[in-house]
């Protein structure tokens, strides 16, 4: 039976990763850009659920970790010349990587409901040193900035299309997706998820529990700056608004409306998410977030496991 | 730069001033949190819709007072419903829930507010315009009268929840739930009601505060952030150390804004956040259990 299973799980996947691949082919420009965009968000999403499904943590503030890998990769890229891409990725992440790090060793002092508010509160934090901070960061203006070609030092190096860009893009998440998978799935993600389903218990056993939370949180930061780097090739532009709160409020949509706990459900859910704001916002400019607002409500209430949550126990089987 | 005693004082009034506002916003959270296990996401746009009907109000009757009381009794009925329509049903999952639940509320309602009123900011008048002299500012008497009035509301509250048969059933629910039910307590009730007031005490610091900024569709973000610092530093729950928080971190930041603009001296009450946390976790006024 979960030989068959494994079989079923690893067809769908190569089926769904070669759809992907082959997307920008056939879609017109406007939806693959489209489709990138969702794939970027999907492992801002996916970064989230490390903590919101897998560690029972809401996080709030996952707008810093996504904005300081937007302008860690804007800092790299305008201030070498010629741009380097393994340089923007580089300080991307390690921007990202040190707000994880301060931010988790705050707010994992206090438990549920305090840590997405102390994330919360967090992200502010970067969000106004950056709003403020214009002779660096442009203030509320942003900064603009051109993409570096593809390139391995000393091998090759090519100009990104926008074909190579889905794919590069396609093949980070891809990465990112099996390797958050396979850390959920090691003893190291067992232990975050018996932190959901028991902290005392977990405690109690003897495993350090802060320390296991910290490193979630960064890791968790970590990826998200990942998404906050690709964010910054594909758009070739910082602004404090990716900073903004409501950002990290989006992602948590994005877990919900797919299913926490599956790391493909927020993907999906981002996919719901856009295409709903794609749809409203046709007919109803800026007020579809009432719409998008009243369905989230709904899901809470009504089906909280998410859109994936029935295959959820297949997903991480 | 030489700070001057003149300016000292007018900063100290200021600080004390959007303090005691500030803790009538932070007070309804907070009592909303400690009883109910509910972080109000939603607060901030209760207090935007407040201002809000407050103008509409006070443009059909033209009289303040009237406009307060009548955002507040609207507001607190809005958050009844609120709370019937989309909190009860969670009644007895994990509390996370609940913060999913008000921050899908708090964007319907902001959005509402955009679609309603447009993005051009609205004036309330203020109800009376006198001035005193203030070394060499003349300050508005209006300002004062705000403080005054929102240490009213509080102090109202603190009698009602130490006196009051309502006030009696809402300490007992939050001691123990089952108990109080079985008491004979209407707990589902109570927790409406402790839902509204909270909400009314929101719409009214937003009607209050509403003549001191033009009234926006956003302008309860900076607010229910403000919030939740002061109710995280005052401690969780705990109603007397969030007033005093509200007025400290809300004094510090006047403080600050002698020497830089405002939107930076928020970053002193982030670091207050940060020490509260390192060194005191459970709230800056209250003793670390050990």
């Amino acid at each position: 039976m979960s030989r068959r299973r494994t079989t079923v799980y690893w067809t769908g996947f190569c089926i769904i990763l070669a759809l992907l691949m082959l997307a920008p082919l056939v879609l017109p420009e406007f939806w693959r850009r489209f489709l990138t965009e969702i794939l970027i968000w999907g492992l801002l999403a996916m970064s989230s659920d490390i903590l919101i499904g897998y560690t029972g943590m809401v996080s709030f503030g996952h707008s810093a970790f996504f904005g300081l890998g937007i302008y860690g990769a804007a800092a790299a890229l305008l201030s070498v010349n010629p741009p380097s891409l393994l340089l923007a990725l580089l300080c991307g992440l390690v921007a990202a990587a040190a707000a994880a790090a301060f931010v988790a060793y705050f707010s994992t002092r206090l438990r549920d409901i305090y840590f997405a508010i102390t994330t919360l509160i967090f992200s502010q934090i970067f969000y106004v040193i950056i709003f403020t901070w214009t002779e660096v960061t442009g203030g509320e203006n942003g900064l603009t900035f051109s993409r570096p070609p593809l390139a391995i030092p000393g091998l090759f190096s090519v100009r990104f299309t926008p074909d190579t860009l889905h794919w590069f893009v396609l093949g980070v998440v891809v990465f990112s997706y099996l390797l958050l998978r396979r850390i959920t799935q090691s003893p190291f993600g067992m232990v975050l998820q018996s932190i959901r389903e028991n902290e005392a218990r977990t405690r109690a056993i003897g495993y350090p529990v802060e320390r296991y939370k910290m490193v979630a949180v960064m890791l968790s930061g970590l990826f998200a700056g990942l998404a906050g780097v690709l964010y910054a090739l594909q758009n070739q532009f910082a602004a404090p608004d990716f900073v903004f709160f409501l950002v990290s409020g989006e992602v948590v949509i994005f877990n919900v409306i797919g299913g926490i706990g599956t790391l493909v459900g927020p993907i999906v859910g981002a996919a719901f998410f856009l295409l709903l704001r794609e749809g409203l916002s046709r007919f109803f400019t800026e007020y579809y977030l009432i719409f998008v607002g009243l369905i989230f409500i709904a899901m809470v209430i009504f089906l909280p496991q998410g859109l994936l949550g029935f295959a959820r126990r297949w997903l991480n089987h | 730069m030489e700070i001057a005693f003149d300016q000292l004082l007018i900063q100290t009034i200021n600080g004390i001033v959007t303090g005691m506002i500030l803790a009538l916003v932070a007070s309804g959270l907070t009592l909303i949190f400690g009883i109910m296990d509910v972080v109000n996401f939603a607060h901030g746009e209760l207090f935007m819709l407040g201002a809000y009907v407050g103008v509409i109000i006070l443009a059909a009757t033209g009289d303040f007072w009237i406009a307060l009381a009548a955002a507040t009794l609207l507001i607190a009925l809005l958050g009844a419903v609120i709370y019937l329509t989309t909190l009860r049903p969670l009644l007895g999952r994990d509390p996370l829930y609940t913060i999913l639940a008000t921050f899908g509320v708090s964007l319907v309602l902001q959005n509402y507010a955009l679609w309603q009123f447009g993005p051009v900011a609205r004036k309330i008048e203020e109800p009376f315009t006198g001035q005193f002299t203030l070394f060499y500012l003349s300050y508005p008497w209006y300002r004062i009268v705000i403080a005054l009035l929102s240490a009213a509301i509080i102090g109202a509250l603190w009698l009602f929840l130490k006196f009051g048969t309502w006030g009696i059933w809402i300490r007992a629910t939050t001691q123990d739930r089952v108990m109080a039910q079985a008491m004979g307590i209407p707990v589902p009730w109570v927790l409406t009601g402790v839902f509204a007031i909270g909400a009314g005490m929101a719409a009214a610091s937003g009607v209050l505060f509403g003549p001191l900024v033009g009234v926006t569709h956003v302008m309860g973000v900076d607010w229910v952030l403000k919030a939740f610092i002061v109710v995280v530093v005052g401690g969780m729950g705990n109603l007397a150390g969030s007033i005093a928080a509200a007025i400290f971190i809300s004094l510090l930041e006047a403080y600050a804004s002698l020497w830089v603009s405002p939107a930076q001296a928020v970053i002193v009450s982030f670091v207050v956040l940060i020490l509260t946390l390192l060194f005191r976790p459970t709230g800056l006024f209250v003793p670390t259990p050990k």
